[in-house]
């Protein structure tokens, strides 16, 4: 089947206008996915047709919303291939998802001296959460490094897991990089070990079919804004044995059982992490989008984004004084680079001008870029609705950057 | 070149990038600080001689875009000879200048006016006042940090 990217563009309206003059080119996607009509219009029927708070009116609207809503929980453990829904834990995102992790299964289970292990190419979501409880906890938080094409050193990984190892964290796919690490291999070396692990897989969902049964990590969470949905909505995917014995996270209305002023019963997973009244249409939207995705197929849009990725990249050997940053043998559609004449921000700026959006500075990714003994990097990243022409003139524009800052 | 941007990317400030002024460390010093902007990684260290509230030498050092680099370097050139509370004022009216469109002290900063082009790029305000912030903390900070004799 033939990939049609104009009739996908079509779906999208914000991608239909101009910024600064000029057509959108919008290549900022692995910080967040524009939207589908499709999705647009599912929260907009939310308000305008079916909405009233979950889990407890009694009323007809209450109802059907609440059905909508576990409906989305079902959509969202099907995408990963979840075995149960009541393994999704809706939360804010891929950061709160560690976070209540971090709080809500290893706090209590950590000790001073015990350890951490993440690497070297993670986003901020996945060390600051880890680095606070080692604080709290007096544990140690140690890092496994990547080599120098921005893969993972995993030679080195058999060293940093021992029996003081309380939680692997780690990567499906690197956003700063597009680095796609062998998660399946490294959860297996894990287990081997009986250390549990987490994966951020924010960055894979958009582009990888995940089988969380086939994979079988303790933790997997991701984000809906990162795959056509809202943002403000994520999941977090654990193992019924860690759902059972984990703490609450927050605490309030919807995660009880009952309550007295002396003492509280809290509900089951998932409602016991789910403190409050959640972002109802966020969830449905997430589901939404999840929808548009499956009907798509993420197949072809991995196709297409790999096939923008090898273009561009063939194009970018082409500029004088262009730089690629990661060579990752396994890549997802992220391009980060440097120029040799001008700053990453100073190419963000120019190539705005020309109404192509990427993302410039770290990345959220500070000890990474440490690592690479770089301030920063200017990052393309390629979505469904992406052409190749958009791709020319990305490159166009940055050969108007050389040539001003030659 | 769209004229939005060539307003911006003046021939000056491209000048100032590829050559910045007063670029380095100044040894002795009685003043320094260091400046960093966490959105783009940029870091600048300020070296300077204040002989009672003249400031007779400034130096910046550092890595960044070519709107920080280009506001330390001219900033260099605008403080040197200025007393304390002139280089102050100064700043003040060059925050007016990048952050609102407030034009009235132009023809004060002269040469910095150009600057003012960032007003239209929010994010890049704090790349043009990094290294004012940067001689601030020095300014403010103990005298008696002085690194060499």
């Amino acid at each position: 089947m033939s990939y049609d990217v104009e009739a996908i563009r079509a779906q999208f309206p914000i991608l239909q206008q101009t910024v600064r003059g000029k057509p959108l080119v919008y290549l900022d996607n692995a910080a967040s996915v524009q939207k589908p009509q499709a999705v647009i219009d599912t929260i907009a029927q939310v308000y305008s047709e079916q909405y009233a708070n979950i889990h407890r009116g009694v009323h007809w609207m209450s109802e059907q919303t609440t059905i909508r809503y576990d409906k989305a929980r079902q959509t969202v453990a099907s995408f990963i291939n979840a075995a149960n829904a009541r393994q999704i834990v809706f939360t804010r995102g891929a950061t709160e998802s560690i976070n209540l992790v971090a709080y809500s299964y290893l706090e209590p289970l950590l000790s001073a001296g015990d350890e951490i292990v993440v690497t070297e190419l993670e986003h901020h979501a996945n060390i600051v959460p880890w680095q606070l409880l080692c604080q709290r906890k007096g544990a140690v938080l140690k890092v496994l490094p990547i080599l120098d094409n921005g893969e993972l050193d995993l030679a080195q990984l058999p060293r940093l897991l021992t029996t003081k190892t309380k939680m692997l964290a780690v990567a499906h796919v690197s956003n700063a990089l597009g680095t796609i690490n062998p998660i399946s291999d490294i959860i297996a070396q894990a287990k081997a070990q009986n250390i549990p692990i987490l994966i951020d897989g924010a960055q894979a969902v958009p582009h990888l079919t995940v089988d969380i049964q086939a994979l079988d990590p303790d933790f997997y969470v991701f984000s809906g804004h990162k795959i056509y949905g809202p943002s403000g909505i994520g999941a977090l995917y654990a193992k019924v044995e860690h759902l059972e014995k984990m703490q609450p996270y927050q605490s309030g209305g919807d995660m009880i059982a009952s309550v007295t002023f002396e003492h509280t019963d809290f509900a089951e997973y998932p409602q016991k992490f789910e403190a409050g009244t959640p972002y109802i249409e966020g969830a449905i939207g997430f589901a939404a989008a999840i929808d548009w995705m499956n009907q798509v197929g993420i197949e072809n849009i991995a196709a297409h984004e790999l096939d923008l990725l090898e273009y561009a990249t063939a194009q970018f050997r082409q500029v004088k004084g262009l730089t690629i940053i990661g060579d990752a043998s396994e890549k997802s559609s992220v391009l980060s680079f440097l120029l040799d004449n001008a700053h990453p921000h100073d190419i963000g700026t120019m190539l705005d001008q020309h109404g192509v959006a990427i993302r410039t500075g770290q990345h959220c990714a500070q000890p990474l870029m440490e690592r690479l003994g770089i301030p920063a990097t200017a990052r393309a990243s390629f979505a469904a609705y992406n052409t190749r022409a958009e791709v020319d003139a990305l490159v166009s524009a940055i050969v108007d950057v050389n040539e001003m800052f030659g | 070149m769209d004229a939005e941007l060539r307003e911006l990317y003046q021939e000056i400030i491209l000048d100032h990038n590829k050559n910045p002024r007063n670029f380095g460390e100044l040894d002795p010093h009685t003043h320094e600080a260091k400046g960093h902007n966490p959105l783009c990684g940029d870091r600048i260290s300020i070296t300077m001689n204040l002989k009672g509230d003249v400031i007779e030498s400034l130096a910046f050092q550092g890595q960044g875009c070519a709107i920080s680099t280009a506001s330390a370097s001219m900033m260099t050139e605008a403080l040197t000879g200025k007393t304390v509370a002139e280089a102050q004022s100064l700043f003040e009216k060059f925050h007016t200048l990048v952050t609102t469109d407030d034009r009235t002290d132009e023809d004060v900063l002269g040469k910095l006016a150009i600057l003012g082009g960032v007003r239209d790029y929010p994010s890049r305000v704090k790349c043009a006042t990094l290294a004012w912030h940067a001689v601030d903390t020095a300014i403010k900070g103990d005298a008696s940090v002085a690194k060499t004799e």
